[in-house]
């Protein structure tokens, strides 16, 4: 089916064409998982393929591959890089924090990280202008250094930032909570330092976790639109993220230009979300 | 089977659909959707309710109005796309002339049906500045000079950023005897002293009044003076430039879809009202600018003047426009890639 | 050196009672006070920059008239019946993707099905759509100019502009929340407990009540916080599909925008911290499960511990 597939099912194919488990349910759940897939996933999607189509091969590159898609396209990969590497390392900070300390206003603290969920994107964007502004709380404080944060890409990655958190924290807090301390203890027992400890063997089980929360922090990053308006300027060539784009081919009604723009992010951060599957499992096997 | 179960489970549970909500049945009370565009919530509030007074004393029948708002664009792309508006309220008329185009629930002339292109209030493009004009701004002119920072929201997201941007390119055409080249110079230097597109309106009068940035803001007369006296009355002051376009919101009954609700009389007279002395007057106190004689009469001293040239004058009308202005690849797209060199 | 170790049964959850072991152990597997100290220190830094300070704006904007005022915004009849829509949105769109979620996770690790590397990646794929086009995707499903909407109009049935697909566009968008959070964990456990469970004769719903359901419930109350949460404040989708029709489909968030672009900041940022509150109770509905459970997890090793000696 797919280059993806694990060996394993491959070779014992033949005895049992599609499921060989003796649980029980595997048929009814896996027939509502496709369904249900099908319906809300695949075919509504579809319609992004089937409308781009429509612009036909050369009027797709035309739309997809303008200079000022390309920059759009630079831009919005390079500030949800970085902010899904910002959220990596202190996503993971975080969540260590949250789970082996305690400490005064710690369910405060935990709390606070599904903020950027709860709160709708416009009214994030909103709120983070108004600090990092030049003249908001933050943004004052750099001012007068000639650091701009708002309205330059800067800002558009402080917005990221703060909406891809809750991935890596709430990706890396679960499996942090249930991973055996023995196995720290044994690392101890045989001599490992703190550091080693954490390097040599939390770190790597930790390592599919972080990986799928950085890449769904990027995920999330590229296709942000609410939240990244207000702070990013919207300056053409310069802060105009890709979905801005969407939305001015929107404005003037060509829905097939915008989903062609679509199209190209849509594959992008779907290659990250299945790259980083990959890496997942191979980590997890070689932790296992 | 059980997949073939499970997934008529499936649509049963998301097959709660919604039944139409057809009025033509029900015979004591009329529901009418208006769709409008951002900030004339409190106006039509006003309005409605003073329409639902004239009609139940007209012909005994109660009607309630329903509003949907939103940016002008998407408001349209909602009503192509299916959202059963008896009557479209919008920003301009080119989204009125895509429904007709795409959608085809009202006809192509639909704004000769009513006076004054179907645009029952009108407002102009203005100026807001900090208090006491500390860069002593007065005219167009002023926005292109070096010192001054302009803040106005990106014509291709916004439509009414798109009345800004004409308003400037038609000053500059008028001052320099109708010349294109100059008009473009112009333009192309007025956006160079904007630091930041917001991209609605509404975004950059935030980033002027709440950011502190720039030294003015375009914006409708009638948002000026709202957002002036919500935001700060002793903080800015509103500059009516020597000449400015006409901004004119129009109307249209969304023909197809009134017919099948058996709401195409009461949706026309629903439009008609606005043209009345007593909705002109709601519309003047939310500071629009009235169009009937008789209201402009009354009201039309509490508006400065201002000599205006309309769209249809300088630009042949919205199609041409945005095709030659806001189009990918038009000369707002132009003026900044050569900007950014 | 304490060699307390858990009993196989409190992997995955640690009950107070030993508690006491761990703390002892923490000498030679923990970090140094000063370290600890460092690194919340960080983190908190970190959480307060850039959650707690846009947070703490929110409501500085929303009592910035006064309480009286933010009260007086709270009750407007139209923000109310957002809310409701909000939660009835979340109330339908959560428990659907936590059926899907744990389907979907069963079938995946413990069904070994064929290409479900492939299954995993579609049910990711709605985090890597931009929220305005995944709204876009159900207009061009049931819109008038999408596929089935001319047809559905001829059969007057309307779902584009309706509840209905707010409740679509909210479902695509929180999708992968739940079986994001479970697949990982389920496979991690691999299928030996069940087997043994369905050896013993245990009926299907028995051994995922006893044991499955047991061994993912934490996975599963995170991946249920994160959906409900992502649920309740969904904009970008919502906003295309919904029509914005005033007192019938504008959800909390969208009402938040109206209100923002009718320049009441007030009610805007009063709507905001509601949703914000929202979110925290859920959180806290989430710890008092998972304390309550403690305490019964606790009483029940301390019995079985009495027993044994």
């Amino acid at each position: 089916m797919t280059p993806a597939l694990p060996r394993r099912s491959a070779t014992s194919a033949r005895t049992t064409p599609r499921v060989r488990s003796v649980l029980p349910g595997v048929r009814l759940t896996l027939g509502f998982t496709l369904a249900y897939l099908l319906f809300l996933v695949i075919i509504p999607l579809s319609t992004l393929f089937v409308r781009t189509a429509r612009l036909g091969w050369s009027g797709f590159l035309e739309a997809a591959t303008s200079p000022r898609a390309i920059a759009a396209y630079k831009l919005s990969v390079g500030t949800s890089v970085t902010a899904a590497v910002v959220n990596g390392v202190f996503g993971l900070l975080v969540a260590w924090v949250l789970t082996r300390y305690r400490f005064t206003g710690k369910s405060i603290a935990d709390a606070l990280v599904d903020l950027p969920f709860a709160l709708p994107t416009a009214v994030a964007g909103v709120a983070l202008t108004t600090l990092y502004a030049q003249n908001g709380l933050i943004g004052a404080l750099f001012a007068p250094h000639g650091i701009k944060i708002a309205f330059t890409p800067l800002g558009i990655t402080v917005a990221l930032t703060f909406i891809g958190l809750p991935f890596v924290v709430r990706s890396v807090q679960p499996v942090l909570e249930t991973l055996p301390k023995e196995i720290e203890e044994v690392a101890a027992t045989l001599g490992a330092d703190r550091w080693q400890t954490f390097r040599r063997v939390i770190l790597p089980a930790l390592t599919p976790a972080l990986v799928a929360g950085v890449s769904l922090s990027f995920a999330r990053a590229i296709g942000e639109y609410g939240s990244v308006v207000f702070i990013s300027g919207n300056m053409p060539g310069r802060t105009e993220i890709a979905p801005l784009l969407i939305m001015s081919k929107l404005e003037q009604y060509d829905y097939s230009g915008a989903t062609a723009i679509a199209v190209v992010m849509l594959l992008l951060s779907a290659v990250i979300l299945i790259s980083a599957g990959l890496v997942q499992r191979r980590a997890a096997r070689r932790a296992a | 089977m059980k997949i073939l179960k499970t997934i008529a489970r499936l649509t049963l549970a998301l097959g709660f659909v919604a039944p139409i909500g057809g009025t033509a049945a029900a015979q004591q009370k009329v529901t009418l959707l208006n769709v409008s565009y951002d900030p004339t919530r409190e106006l039509y509030k006003e309005i409605n309710a003073a329409f639902a007074q004239e009609w139940k004393r007209r012909t005994g029948q109660d009607v309630e109005i329903k509003q949907s708002h939103g940016g002008s664009g998407a408001q349209a792309r909602a009503v192509i796309d299916g959202l059963e508006a008896d009557v479209v309220t919008l920003g301009l008329a080119y989204d009125i002339d895509e429904i007709a185009q795409r959608g085809k629930t009202l006809p192509a002339d639909w704004q000769t049906k009513l006076p004054h292109n179907s645009t029952p209030f009108a407002s102009t493009v203005a100026f807001v500045v900090r208090k006491g004009n500390p860069k002593g701004i007065k005219d167009w002119n002023d926005l292109i000079r070096p010192d001054v920072q302009v803040i106005t929201a990106n014509p291709k997201t916004s439509g009414g950023a798109r009345w800004n941007y004409l308003g400037a390119w038609g000053y500059a055409l008028q001052k320099n005897k109708g010349s294109e080249a100059a008009a473009r110079d112009f333009v192309a230097r007025l956006y160079k002293n904007v630091p930041v597109l917001d991209a609605g309106a509404r975004g950059s009068t935030t980033t002027f009044v709440e950011r502190g940035i720039g030294d003015v803001l375009i914006a409708w007369e009638n948002e000026a003076l709202l957002s002036v006296k919500q935001l700060g009355p002793d903080k800015f002051d509103i500059v009516i430039p020597s000449v400015s376009i006409r901004a004119e919101p129009p109307v249209a009954v969304n023909e197809v879809v009134a017919q099948k609700h058996g709401t195409s009389k009461v949706a026309r007279a629903y439009l008609e009202f606005l043209y009345t002395d007593a909705a002109q007057a709601i519309a003047a106190k939310h500071y629009f600018r009235p169009t009937g004689p008789r209201s402009l009469a009354k009201y039309g001293d509490s508006f400065p003047k201002v000599p205006q040239f309309t769209i249809d004058q300088l630009f042949g009308g919205w199609a041409k426009a945005q095709k030659t202005h806001f189009a990918d690849g038009g000369i707002f797209d132009q003026i900044y890639s050569t900007a950014g060199k | 050196m304490s060699t307390t170790i858990a009993p196989p049964a409190a992997r995955h959850g640690i009950p107070p009672g030993l508690r006491a072991a761990r703390r002892t152990a923490t000498a030679a597997t923990g970090e140094s006070a000063i370290a600890r100290w460092i690194l919340i220190g960080i983190a908190l830094a970190y959480l307060f920059l850039f959650l707690g300070l846009p947070l703490f704006v929110v409501f500085e904007e929303a009592l910035k008239k006064g309480v009286g005022a933010y009260f007086t915004a709270l009750r407007d009849a139209e923000l109310l019946h957002a809310l409701r829509l909000t939660l009835l949105v979340a109330g339908i769109a959560v428990p659907l993707n936590v059926v899907f979620g744990i389907s979907a996770a069963w079938a995946i690790t413990k069904g070994k099905v064929r290409g479900h590397a492939l299954l995993v990646a579609l049910a990711d794929l709605p985090l890597a759509v931009s929220p305005v086009i995944a709204g876009l995707t159900f207009m061009l499903l049931f819109g008038m100019q999408g596929w089935f909407g001319p047809w559905l109009r001829a059969h007057d049935i309307q779902i584009a502009f309706t509840v209905t697909a707010v409740v679509l566009a909210t479902i695509f968008v929180t999708l992968p929340f739940v079986a994001r959070e479970l697949i990982p964990l389920m496979e991690e456990q691999g299928v030996t407990e069940e087997e043994a469970a369905v050896t013993l004769g245990a009926s299907g719903w028995q051994m995922f009540r006893r044991v499955t359901l047991p061994n993912i419930r934490w996975g599963l109350l995170y991946g249920v916080v994160l959906c409900n949460a992502r649920a309740m404040g969904e904009f970008g989708a919502v906003s295309v599909v919904s029509g914005r029709i005033r007192g019938q489909t504008t959800t909390l968030p969208l009402h938040i925008e109206i209100l923002y672009n009718e320049y009441d900041f007030t009610a805007a940022f009063a709507a905001s911290s509601l949703l914000a509150m929202l979110a925290v109770v859920t959180l806290a509905a989430k710890h008092l499960l998972e304390r309550s459970h403690h305490a019964a997890r606790a009483r029940l090793i301390q019995e079985q511990q009495e027993k044994q000696p």
